[in-house]
């Protein structure tokens, strides 16, 4: 199990003294528990018995046929808790408890995160912690609900645009000052090392899912490989398992929000634009030219992130993965669609990828596997109200 | 003179038990008043002045400084009208700019530390780059004659404090709380800071925390070469009526808690 802290010039790790210690510690402790079959026994066996992996491969038929070709989707929404955000959680909340650690610090910014750590931490007995912008909270209250049900508590964070990055600087903050008791589950990609290849590691067993089951039932791989990116964890467990598979095309998706004209959006590696440091890691980063974080926009809270994984900017520069952007407009619109045409309610963040799909020519032979983050029960009142429904 | 012999000099011709160090935001509440707060804090009696760059996200500070960086930034604050700032005051005393790293990073290292020079600063902090991912800006630095003073935390552990001391310029920013930059009622900062004297040959300044008179004279009485005040000074700046004179009037109270 490797733990790069670079990959290509980004990544490091760009932190306060204060908190320098406590990644070696973090490492170190991954170094040992990712190489001890009894984490990796207990941690297989929550996932199977406890959320339902592994997650089907849906042959979307009536989608297929509307594009002319064959989509599979990867069902992280049927993941317990609804994404494939509890894959990280989990493994991160077993990885504190084996370090004695008894306080868990969480950011959220759909709630998707803050919901599957405060699931694993009442399954765990751990206490919890989750800071949330206000605005997300507005957005997203179904999920603010369900984390207090599960006995955690919500942190409400009232600076700059009150979501996902302002959560994650309030996280870093706390960790900072608790930092002898707490352990930080981050949600993505993201963070200082030994974050960003932690986190894909937990997340890699996506794609080898998908792969193993693509090729037993299809006896081929996949032409695209195509994922949303927020911070990019979904999308990187998907690619993992694909990176060595140059036939493969790897596509994240990030949020276009009103439009990339209109600087009103959440994608950084798709604008472009120097490399720079947010929340600990050199990355793609959307950034004034004085280096001030520029505020994201996206219709869902998950993708509004200014910021995204050091991995991804540099599978954009090798030309290993291609990342493009779909707007608000899109994503709404193939949320409606692939409700209607599969039954299926996605996460406003997996319609982006969705969207993608539908948005690519008609026809080919080629086939496309989408992974499908999340379910859009959290989204339904904003979806709605957007669509003109409510 | 160099960034390192301003600040060498700061230290050793001081009157007082301890450097007196104020921290003060460049551009809060705007430009001018900052500077002339900086011009307060000098008459008033302070060694060194530490000038911080605004950032969007500063991870190191607490709510009173985080906000003055906030605002400073709606107020029109930029990188070069805070190196204009500091141009003004090191002409009367040494500065030591602080700001995080991808200020520095969005001019481009070298050109950062050259203008940053070119302005009359002594030294440099950076509180997101740690010792690992010192070396470029150190050497950008080194070449350009300003110091990169390195913290260190009471989480750091002794062979680590060694090893951040060798390569310490001008002095060593000891951290004197396991957290954020913010008011601190009560602080023990005497084993922390033998233990960092123990590691390093450079002087040994204490911030984070210290806002009154008493607490400075402890910090020095335990042993501080230089005493940092941050948020109880940019506090002041943020609510009084005056901000320079009654930032000055602080750093007056502080200058005579050290005599
Ligand atoms: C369902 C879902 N998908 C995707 C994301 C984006 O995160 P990442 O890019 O790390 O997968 C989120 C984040 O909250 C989410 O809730």
């Amino acid at each position: 199990m490797s733990v790069e802290h670079r990959f290509g010039r980004y990544g490091g790790q760009y932190v306060p003294e204060t908190l320098m210690p406590a990644l070696q510690e973090l490492e170190a402790a991954w170094v040992a528990t990712s190489a001890d079959p009894a984490y990796h026994e207990e941690l297989d066996r929550l996932l199977r018995d406890y959320c339902g992996r592994p997650t089907p491969l849906y042959h979307a038929e009536r989608l297929s046929e509307h594009v002319g070709r064959t989509v599979l989707l990867k069902r992280e929404d049927l993941n317990h808790t609804g994404s494939h955000k509890m894959n990280n959680a989990l493994g991160q909340a077993l990885l504190a408890r084996r370090m004695g650690k008894t306080r868990i610090i969480a950011e959220t910014g759909a709630g998707s995160h803050g919901v599957a750590t405060a699931t694993a931490c009442a399954l765990l007995g751990l206490e919890c912690v989750v800071f949330m912008g206000t605005e997300d909270m507005r957005r997203q209250r179904p999920n603010v609900l369900r984390m207090e049900l599960l006995g955690a508590r919500v942190q409400p964070v009232d600076a700059g645009a009150r979501t996902l990055k302002e959560a994650t600087s309030e996280a870093i903050r706390d960790w900072v000052t608790n930092v002898e008791t707490t352990y930080y589950v981050i949600g993505s990609v993201v963070g200082p090392a030994p974050y960003p290849s932690m986190v894909r590691d937990l997340q890699r067993r996506i794609g080898d899912e998908a792969r193993a089951e693509i090729l037993e039932r299809f006896g081929r791989l996949p032409s695209r490989v195509v994922a949303c990116v927020g911070g990019g964890s979904n999308a990187m467990g998907a690619f993992a398992a694909f990176l060595d598979d140059p036939e493969v095309e790897l596509i994240g998706v990030e949020a276009g929000g009103e439009g990339l004209a209109s600087m009103r959006h959440g994608a950084p590696l798709t604008v472009g634009g120097p490399a720079g440091v947010l929340h600990g890691a050199m990355s793609a980063i959307m950034q004034s030219e004085d280096g001030q974080i520029l505020e994201a926009h996206s219709i869902s809270a998950g993708l509004d992130y200014p910021g995204t994984g050091p991995q991804h900017a540099h599978l954009r520069d090798t030309g290993r993965a291609r990342y493009e952007a779909v707007t608000d407009v899109q994503a709404l619109e193939a949320f409606r669609t692939l409700a209607r045409l599969e039954g299926i309610i996605p996460a406003l963040e997996s319609s982006h990828a969705v969207a993608w799909v539908l948005e690519q020519p008609r026809g080919g032979d080629e086939l496309d596997l989408i992974c499908l983050s999340g379910r859009g029960d959290k989204d339904l009142a904003e979806a709605l109200e957007r669509l003109g429904i409510a | 003179m160099t960034g390192l012999e301003h600040i060498a000099a700061a230290f050793a011709g001081r009157d007082k038990r301890a450097a007196l160090m104020p921290y003060l935001m460049g551009g809060f509440p705007d430009v001018e008043t900052s500077a002339a707060i900086g011009d307060a804090c000098i008459d008033a009696g302070a060694d060194l002045l530490e000038l911080g760059i605004p950032f969007s996200d500063p991870l190191a500070d607490g709510p009173v400084i985080q906000a003055a960086g906030t605002a400073a930034l709606r107020a029109g604050a930029t990188t070069d009208a805070v190196l204009g700032v500091c141009e003004r005051l090191a002409a009367r005393a040494p500065v030591v700019l602080m700001t995080y790293v991808n200020i520095v990073l969005a001019r481009g290292i070298e050109r950062f530390a050259g203008q940053a020079a070119a302005v009359g600063a002594a030294g440099l902090i950076v509180p997101d780059v740690p010792l690992e991912e010192s070396a470029e800006l150190r050497a950008a630095c080194d070449a350009a004659g300003l110091a990169l003073v390195p913290l260190v935390a009471p989480t750091t552990p002794d062979e680590r404090l060694r090893r951040i001391g060798a390569g310490a310029r001008g002095f060593v920013y000891t951290v004197s709380v396991t957290g954020t930059t913010g008011e601190r009622r009560a602080l023990d900062p005497g084993p922390l800071l033998q233990r960092v004297k123990a590691a390093t040959d450079v002087p040994v300044a204490l911030g984070f925390g210290i806002s009154t008179p008493q607490q400075a004279a402890e910090a020095a009485a335990a042993g501080a070469d230089g005493v940092i005040v941050g948020s109880r000074l940019v506090r002041a700046a943020a609510e009084a009526d005056r901000p320079a004179a009654e930032v000055g009037r602080l750093v007056g109270e502080l200058a005579a808690g050290l005599a």
